[in-house]
């Protein structure tokens, strides 16, 4: 077992589950969906980002750039929220929950490919 | 094999910071989310993310607008003063990994190469590759720059490549501390560049001179290589393979010193015609027949003496060391070089002395005590620290041997007008009236100064004009390319030295000669004079005054309209 492994397959995994978890629910309806646990996918994305830094093969190419397919729909996804919140008039509609909350499931799509990734790595070292 | 990419180190030493300064932001976000705040009318209000993001990055760097929307509670003034104070510290961390990383020198030294090797990759104009810069490296660098060719350096000393940057060099030759041994160097150096014309091996190491020639012509056979090396196994084994060049100080000198006193003539006119254009003239002397000294029998003394032996001229030779294997018949071997052994070496019948240990010191002091003996002497030294030049000036010997001069100069001449090597090579065979009369035609145009010597390549991109003349099969002479641009009836101060037709070689051409297309000239004359004539191979409507003296009718309907001019 190997700490940096873990900890690497930790923030992946996590990643998918938080954005799972916030995109989970009515499309519409914002009580399905916590600013608390976008806000969480968030960051976890950002730190997953930064730990698939400077693996110059050509997995971790693929896996860099999986995460930062998530971190900008999830960053865009964020923003529109705000925006929604605070400056648009009409606040946070039904219309705008849907934008938000699809923009995070191509993130989520994003993540899922990332898991594959890593469960197609770890399958093929088999040790 | 890939180099590490300094991207990726670097993205990888500032992981820890990155997430560290991330987490702070995340901690102290939410923080304010989850704090009730207060408006003004006192009612609950909870800071969404938008207002606690733009509160935290507003605060962590430092800027402070302030409380707002509203006035904070106490609470979330404790958790503004946590949030300062870590937001503090993880910037002060990151900012000063990144430091510490730019300046680790590992990774400088990747910074410096990577650089390096997007600059070589961009070279889009002819460059040369030198390898070392010592005294003939630098020499070389400044002198190609000044005819303004780039060249990339490679040394292993790392305070000779500062000294090239701070150098302020035209056209910036590129330089990189490195091994140039190692053939991954001369790769990211561009030897595999299309516009690398040649490389040039001039480190201190007979050894790795070889190695760049085996690389160089495994990398890119018939990719043109000059070499230096000096001991003579070296030198056979680099001329063995490929087209190489190779120049040996010793082997070179004591051809010189062989032509000084055999044949005088053919010595002038080889100095006159590598030498740096414009200087003046000196008056030289020639040494005397008769019995010379050579003091130090080292690797430069057995090459001047093998030489000058086989010639028949007799030494006496003083040498420090007593254990040299075959001495030469008359040699005072393990003896200083004073007055009693210079005495005793029949200092004062001899004609000249040579002083070739690689101490300088050594070397100045045998000279100036054979001086206060004999002062008629012919007096020859041998210097190896660039840094004495000033002193073995003032010391006026008629001779002076300096290593990095000796190969600059070649090299330069054989990059700049390789013809000038094929010229003095056939000179050789010419007698003594046919050598005095081309100096004297020399010294005739270049009024005491050394002349400037250049080659006409009559090809499409040399000389345009003089070319499409020739294809057109216009009969265009020497004498018509060399007269007046602006008044025909009169010559250039130029004369053509050779010209090289294919793998024909015509020393001293006659003027009379007609040019074809291909043609190679080496030409000498006052620098103003070649501006001149660079006209008429550059401009057709020159080069049509020049051989028809009419003027040139560059409108189509003109000429049409007025048939006759």
């Amino acid at each position: 077992m190997n700490l940096e492994k873990v900890i690497f397959g930790f923030f992946i995994v996590l990643a998918l589950t938080l954005n799972f978890a916030f995109f989970a629910g009515e499309m519409t309806n914002p009580i399905y969906h916590n600013t608390f646990i976008l806000f969480a996918a968030l960051v976890v994305s950002l730190i997953t980002t930064i730990l698939k830094f400077g693996d110059s093969s050509h997995m971790g190419a693929i896996f860099f750039a999986t995460s930062l397919v998530a971190d900008i729909q999830l960053l865009v996804a964020a923003i529109i929220w705000g925006w929604a919140a605070h400056i648009s008039e009409a606040g946070v509609t039904p219309a705008a929950m849907v934008t938000i909350v699809s923009i995070s499931g191509g993130a989520l799509l994003a993540n899922i490919v990332s898991v594959v990734l890593l469960v197609a790595e770890t399958l093929s070292i088999r040790r | 094999m890939s180099r590490p990419n300094l991207y990726y180190i670097l993205m990888k030493r500032l992981r820890v910071p990155l997430i560290t300064l991330i987490l702070i932001y995340a901690v102290s976000i939410v923080g304010f989310v989850l704090i009730p705040g207060r408006d003004n009318e006192g009612n609950v209000w909870m800071m969404s993310y938008f207002h606690a993001f733009y509160f935290v990055s507003y605060t962590a760097s430092t800027i402070g607008f302030g409380e707002i929307p509203y006035a904070f509670t106490d609470a979330q003034r404790l958790w503004t003063t946590v949030t300062i104070y870590i937001s503090v510290i993880g910037w002060l961390y990151s900012i000063g990994s990144l430091l510490s990383v730019l300046q680790d020198p590992a990774i400088y030294r990747l910074r410096r190469e990577s650089k390096f090797r997007t600059k070589v990759k961009r070279l889009r104009e002819p460059f040369y590759l030198v390898c070392g810069y010592g005294d003939t490296g630098s020499r070389l660098v400044q002198a190609l720059a000044q005819e303004g060719v780039r060249t990339v350096v490679l040394d292993k000393d790392e305070s000779r490549i500062n000294d090239l940057e701070l150098r302020d060099t035209l056209g910036r030759p590129l330089g990189l501390t490195a091994d140039a041994s190692k053939p991954m160097i001369l790769e990211v150096s561009g030897v595999l560049n299309p516009y690398c014309k040649g490389v040039i091996a001039l480190t201190d190491s007979d050894q790795t001179n070889l190695l760049i020639a085996l690389s160089t012509e495994l990398f890119k056979p018939h990719l043109r290589l000059l070499a230096r090396a000096e001991s003579p196994e070296i030198v056979t084994s680099i001329r063995s393979f490929g087209g190489n060049e190779v120049i040996s100080p010793f082997e070179v000198f004591a051809e010189r010193l062989e032509m000084v006193i055999t044949k005088p003539s053919h010595y002038l006119l080889s100095e006159w015609l590598t030498g740096t254009p414009n200087q003046a003239i000196s008056d030289p002397t020639f040494p005397k027949a008769g019995t010379w000294v050579l003091i130090g029998y080292g690797r430069f003394g057995q090459a001047v003496y093998r030489r000058l032996h086989s010639i028949g001229i007799n030494f006496h030779v003083i040498d420090l060391k007593e254990t040299i294997a075959n001495p030469p018949p008359n040699s005072l071997m393990g003896c200083q070089a004073n007055i009693e052994s210079l005495k005793l070496a029949g200092i004062e019948s001899a004609v000249g002395i040579i002083a070739s240990t690689s101490d300088d010191a050594i070397n100045l002091s045998v000279l100036m005590t054979a001086r206060e003996l004999n002062p008629n002497l012919y007096m020859v030294a041998r210097q190896t620290q660039q840094d004495n030049s000033l002193i073995f000036e003032r010391a006026q010997f008629q001779l002076v041997m300096n290593r990095g001069d000796v190969i600059a100069h070649q090299v330069f001449t054989l990059l700049r007008t390789p013809l000038t090597k094929d010229f003095l090579q056939l000179t050789r065979g010419e007698d003594k009236a046919w050598v005095d009369a081309l100096l004297s035609r020399i010294m005739g145009i270049t009024q005491d100064k050394l002349p400037y010597l250049w080659e006409t390549k009559i090809t499409p991109r040399h000389s345009p004009a003089l070319y499409h003349a020739c294809a057109a099969g216009e009969r265009v002479s020497l004498k018509q390319l060399i007269a007046k641009p602006q008044q025909r009836d009169q010559t250039l101060p130029i004369i053509p030295l050779l010209l090289k037709r294919v793998d024909i070689l015509l020393p001293v051409p006659d003027e009379e000669t007609l040019l074809q297309a291909g043609d190679r000239i080496l030409m000498c004359a006052p620098y103003q004079a070649y501006e001149q004539m660079q006209w008429a191979t550059q401009n057709q409507k020159v080069l049509h005054y020049l051989l028809t003296g009419e003027e040139w009718v560059s409108s189509q309907l003109l000429r049409r309209l007025l048939p006759n001019s």
